[in-house]
């Protein structure tokens, strides 16, 4: 039954006894025609297009702990398309179209809050890096509009302007970015993919991929062997250990990223707020509590949490930018596994086996690109052919030398990223 | 984290910054493939538990080789890269 305005005033009325559970707990059948290890946002959004886009529903999501429980919970839960160069901007331009469809299409409240995002800049140089970046996305058809030191204060007034080492010049504005409900993503994406028939099997642990004559022919698992015809790695983090079963090794290294969350607070920050000098940036979630982070902790790590410097040095980033966070309380803080590529930028592809598709290295930004990736990944699994928008995000690309550049413009090397 | 330098002690990690698997003193011949290039550049083995990782220390600018394990943070021990390398 779908969700509505009326269903929600009727379970009012009778005592919220009507609501049921949203997708079914099937058990493993011997054989599908897809198979996606990992129910995180990636492999859920992939089943969802899958069946959606391309009509094939025989598939099965194979989880090993519960729906969503990975990095699709854990994220700051940014949507933006404010990437600057060909490669990657197509893809996120593409995802954040998607995104403005989303509660439609999935008939679930994904809380998708297009409150804008604001980049600050702190000299000239950094300004006119950022007004070509701006024209670059306006070009694309996105959005983006430059503010002078006033225009930010008209938005941002609580921010220290004049901060002797970096004091605010202006910043880019990009209205329709914003924020979402992380773990409402997954449950759309879940309860949709569910609808339209495909398994998703959690508490599954899968342990060996197998593959016949250069070609995948299934999975064994903590729950048995399934069979298949096509499988997809679709695993963020753990890339690396799922991809080593099909004897693959990864230009992946995964990496700890902390965020933090303070006491739920009346409504204080508008925006999300991006502070790239300091490593800073921060949003205020629905519920009250100031959502923030910074970067990396900088070493290779599957703990899911960071150590005390990076906790450090965010605190003193946000206190420099905006000294009234002093007053809020820190409540809770996380890490999470990130899949870093040495270029920066994702990977969506097939492999050496026949079958067998990868989907990974989505570094610190895979929050966003959720809709495009399942989007891509399905296109090129129904298809054969990559999609459009995620043509570039080749695994041989570090051996042919045609590497993206991220963001950043930075080039491809592990520990610059 | 607190990593042990060969020549300063035990210190605090923010004196030591972080380049990455030590897989990369395994450098291949110089003839070698380019697909034995492009894996030694390119791809780790990422593992989670045990690994061995470069650390820089930059106060007394030594290089160093930790033995460390990913998932909880404990450091076990480490070597000079000029003796790990052999």
């Amino acid at each position: 039954m779908g969700y509505s305005g009326f269903r929600v005033l009727k379970e009012g009325l009778f005592g919220q006894k009507g609501w049921k559970p949203v997708w079914r707990d099937p058990e493993p059948k011997p054989e599908y025609d897809v198979i996606i290890i990992g129910g995180g946002g990636h492999g859920l959004s992939t089943a969802y297009y899958l069946a959606k886009n391309h009509g094939i529903t025989n598939v099965a999501v194979l989880e090993r702990g519960y729906l969503g429980g990975g990095n699709i919970g854990r994220n700051t839960t940014i949507v933006r398309a404010n990437y600057f160069l060909q490669g990657n901007s197509e893809f996120y331009s593409h995802s954040l179209k998607l995104w403005e469809g989303l509660e439609h299409e999935l008939n679930y409240n994904v809380m998708h809050s297009q409150r804008g995002l604001i980049n600050l800049f702190h000299s000239d140089g950094q300004r006119d890096a950022f007004v070509r970046r701006g024209n670059s996305m306006v070009n694309q058809g996105d959005d983006a509009i430059l503010l002078d030191r006033e225009g930010v204060r008209k938005h941002l007034p609580y921010l220290d302007f004049d901060n002797h080492r970096f004091p605010i010049y202006g910043g880019l504005y990009h209205p329709r970015g914003g924020t979402a409900r992380h773990d409402a993503v997954a449950w759309g994406y879940a309860r949709g993919a569910d609808r339209r028939g495909v398994d998703l099997i959690q508490n599954c642990e899968v342990t060996g991929i197998d593959i016949q004559n250069g070609k995948v022919t299934g999975v064994q698992t903590s729950r048995g062997a399934i069979k298949a015809k096509k499988v997809a790695m679709v695993v963020a983090g753990r890339s690396s250990q799922v991809a080593a079963m099909a004897g693959m090794r990864l230009p992946i290294e995964s990496h700890v990223l902390q965020a933090f969350v303070t006491e739920g607070l009346k409504p204080v920050i508008d925006h999300v707020v991006s502070f790239g000098m300091g490593h800073f940036y921060i949003s205020q979630s629905d519920k009250g509590g100031l959502v923030f982070g910074g970067d990396l902790d900088f070493y290779s790590s599957y703990a899911q949490r960071g150590n005390l410097p990076m906790v450090e040095h965010v605190m003193e980033a946000g206190m420099s930018l905006m000294p009234m966070i002093g007053k809020a309380k820190v409540l809770r803080s996380w890490g999470g596994i990130m899949d870093m590529s040495p270029d920066g930028s994702p990977i969506i592809d097939k492999t050496h086996v026949d079958g067998l598709f990868l989907n990974c290295g989505w570094n610190y930004g895979g929050f966003k690109a959720v809709p495009a990736s399942g989007w891509c990944l399905a296109h090129l699994m129904a298809t054969g052919k990559p999609h459009d928008v995620a043509a570039k995000y080749r695994l041989d690309r570090f051996e042919t030398g045609r590497s993206i550049m991220d963001e950043e413009g930075k080039g491809s090397q592990h520990n610059l990223h | 984290m607190r990593i042990t330098c060969p020549h300063c002690g035990t210190r605090d990690g923010r004196e030591f910054t972080y380049q990455g698997a030590a897989e990369i003193l395994n450098r291949p011949d110089r003839d070698a493939d380019l697909a034995v290039w492009a894996d030694y550049l390119h791809n780790r083995d990422n593992p989670a538990g045990d690994t061995r990782d470069m650390w820089y220390h930059n106060p007394c600018g030594a290089w160093v080789v930790v033995d460390r394990n990913t998932v909880t943070h404990a450091v076990q021990g480490s070597t000079l890269a000029s003796e790990a390398r052999t």
